[in-house]
């Protein structure tokens, strides 16, 4: 592999870690309100989360833009209050992967959580445990499946991300190029369809990896949840 | 120390009603399911919340409707076994035992880890996971739990009754131990009369959210009028005695109660040890005079002190009667048919023989008081 396919996978890996890092932790957050909170409005919320999987990917990239970029309202003040800036830039490739992402992470941790056995938690409450101590030591750790599968599905898309990467932060070497845009720019280059090539069987190879994964880490979590 | 529960709720079309003392020992809320059992000690436990009464452990108040006192659950020190268990399937038997002694702090703490283990025999599961354990191993990690966050009264909702007959034999002489070597008062949920007759002291009879009777289990099941609440299957006086002579060319044993001997199969305990036999009152016939050359080994002469013509039905169209008859100061019940009642004339203050066999006083059917003792299993 040349330079430039070596460069957009690096890259890839760091956008979709970093997405995978910031994200989940939202998504647990996210998942535990959804999954054991009940108010109004939830029905919408829950929607305004699957958005990103159903709208076109150039969609939630141009509102990303529209409101992160340089000139959009929360993009001018983060850039005027802490000298942030996310619109073309690599930081801004992992904001577009994370909330891509998002509905997939959420999903397996809020059927994990709603999967558990309430009556555990009560048995917790009999042993003196606080509700957040509940949290971290029973409810967290029985969701442990679902935070596994979460995190992989999330890297995996994170991976995969083109349509709101390109459209909100572009497709600039070394800061912004991530496979899917290194593959899209390789294809419109004289040449380029052998590196185009490698490229796709790389990021065919690192999702099959990435679901096999899920699979066999989610059983092993699966027994261990299930006290065996 | 005591446990004065005086709760009222309702749950939809539910209405339940409970007001006991609990004291040190066992005391059994028996009754059929839908009683309101289980809501009870939920309430105790503070996972339900009544809408009235009071519960007070000690000179602790955990609820109080009327003074607005609402002790959240982790915070009333109450133990509580589960039917199911429930252990942590996450966390290894060591880690589930130490959930809530962690959690107790070291000036509250009243038993020790090491002993907890030494008492139910845990050493041998302490690196196990619950998915590896059988039911009865499960039970015993769950009171091995719930005893060492030091609780101040201990429910136990029903902790046998998913267990198969051989299990439940494995965990009774543990439940025992922990009602004989701490005075901590233990509320005991069952449906399962051997159970009370073995373990209980105070017997509290629900039925339909209400509390039918409260007293010593020996007083209640004597009682004709609670028949039909204790179940038909089960009703009969229970005799509390004491070991006597052993037959042993005819593994007999003697036991010695206020009023006669019964002669039962061999009993492997001490001369002088106390236990309780559950008489059933269908084994137990009547004679007007004193039989000779019958099978039967016990032959006891009493009287009659009152008749339920009711029987166990509470319509009292079925073939059956109940009588109450004293031996000496003890209480039998003996459930004959009503035809028996007109062609032997019995009534209220004649002397009779009741008449049981040896067999019918099972190993079930014998159940062991509180009070230290020792075992011999």
């Amino acid at each position: 592999m040349g330079y430039d396919e070596v460069q957009a996978l690096k890259l890839s890996l760091k956008v979709a870690l970093w997405a995978v890092a910031i994200g989940l932790p939202l998504a647990l957050a996210v998942a535990t309100l959804l999954a054991r909170c009940d108010f109004p409005g939830k029905i919408i919320i829950d929607a305004l989360l699957h958005m990103p999987l159903v709208v076109p990917p150039v969609v939630t990239g141009y509102l990303l833009l529209l409101w992160l970029g340089r000139n959009g309202v929360i993009g001018a003040w983060l850039d005027d209050t802490f000298g942030i800036v996310f619109a073309f830039r690599w930081t801004g490739a992992v904001i577009a992967a994370a909330v891509m992402s998002f509905p997939l992470m959420v999903r397996p941790i809020r059927l994990a959580i709603e999967a558990i056995d309430p009556r555990l938690e009560e048995a917790a409450r009999t042993l003196g445990a606080s509700p957040l101590s509940i949290y971290a030591t029973i409810t967290v750790p029985l969701a442990l499946p679902g935070l596994i599968v979460a995190a992989i599905l999330g890297f995996a898309k994170s991976l995969g991300e083109f349509g709101a990467t390109i459209t909100f932060v572009g497709n600039i070497p070394d800061e912004t190029r991530t496979l899917a845009n290194a593959i899209y720019t390789f294809m419109q280059t004289v040449d380029g369809d052998a590196a185009a090539m490698r490229l796709v069987l790389v990021a065919i190879a690192i999702s099959f990896a990435a679901l096999i994964a899920v699979e066999l880490l989610a059983r092993r979590a699966q027994a261990r949840t299930h006290g065996l | 120390m005591n446990i004065e529960v005086d709760v009222g709720k309702r749950l939809g079309g539910f209405d339940l009603q409970a007001r006991f003392t609990g004291h040190d020992g066992i005391t059994a809320l028996f009754g059929p399911s839908g009683s309101g059992k289980t809501s009870i000690i939920n309430m105790i436990a503070g996972l339900l919340r009544p809408d009235s009464g009071r519960i007070v452990v000690g000179e602790r108040v955990l609820f109080d409707a009327a003074g607005g006192i609402d002790v959240p659950a982790r915070g009333r020190r109450v133990g509580y076994v589960f039917q199911d268990a429930r252990l942590f399937p996450h966390l290894s038997v060591h880690q589930n035992l130490a959930y809530g002694w962690r959690r107790t702090p070291e000036t509250e703490r009243f038993i020790g880890f090491d002993l907890v283990v030494d008492l139910l025999a845990l050493a041998p599961l302490l690196e196990r996971r619950p998915g590896k354990l059988s039911g009865g191993e499960k039970q015993r990690v769950a009171l091995g739990r719930a005893l060492l966050a030091s609780p101040r009264v201990l429910l136990m909702d029903e902790p046998l009754a998913s267990l198969d007959l051989e299990r439940k034999v494995e965990i009774l002489p543990y439940i025992e131990r922990l009602r004989d070597q701490f005075r901590l008062p233990i509320i005991y949920v069952s449906h399962a009369i051997e159970e009370v007759v073995r373990l209980a002291g105070t017997l509290v009879l629900l039925s339909k959210g209400r509390v039918a009777a409260t007293g010593s289990v020996e007083e209640l099941m004597g009682r004709l009028d609670l028949s039909p609440i204790a179940g038909r299957h089960e009703t009969g006086a229970v005799v509390a005695a004491r070991v006597g002579r052993q037959l042993e060319d005819h593994a007999l044993t003697e036991l010695e109660f206020d009023g006669g001997t019964l002669l039962v199969p061999r009993v492997d305990l001490p001369a002088g040890h106390s236990l309780r036999v559950q008489i059933r009152a269908r084994d137990v016939a009547v004679a007007t005079r004193r039989p000779e050359a019958i099978s039967m080994r016990n032959i006891l002469a009493g009287r009659i002190e009152a008749i339920n013509l009711r029987g166990p039905d509470a319509v009292g169209t079925g073939a059956h009667a109940e009588l109450r008859i004293m031996i000496g100061r003890t209480a039998l019940i003996a459930r004959i048919t009503r035809q028996t009642i007109d062609e032997l004339s019995l009534s209220p203050g004649m002397e009779v023989y009741a008449l049981i066999k040896s067999i019918a006083m099972d190993r079930q059917s014998l159940g062991l008081p509180a009070g230290p003792h020792e075992f011999a299993e």
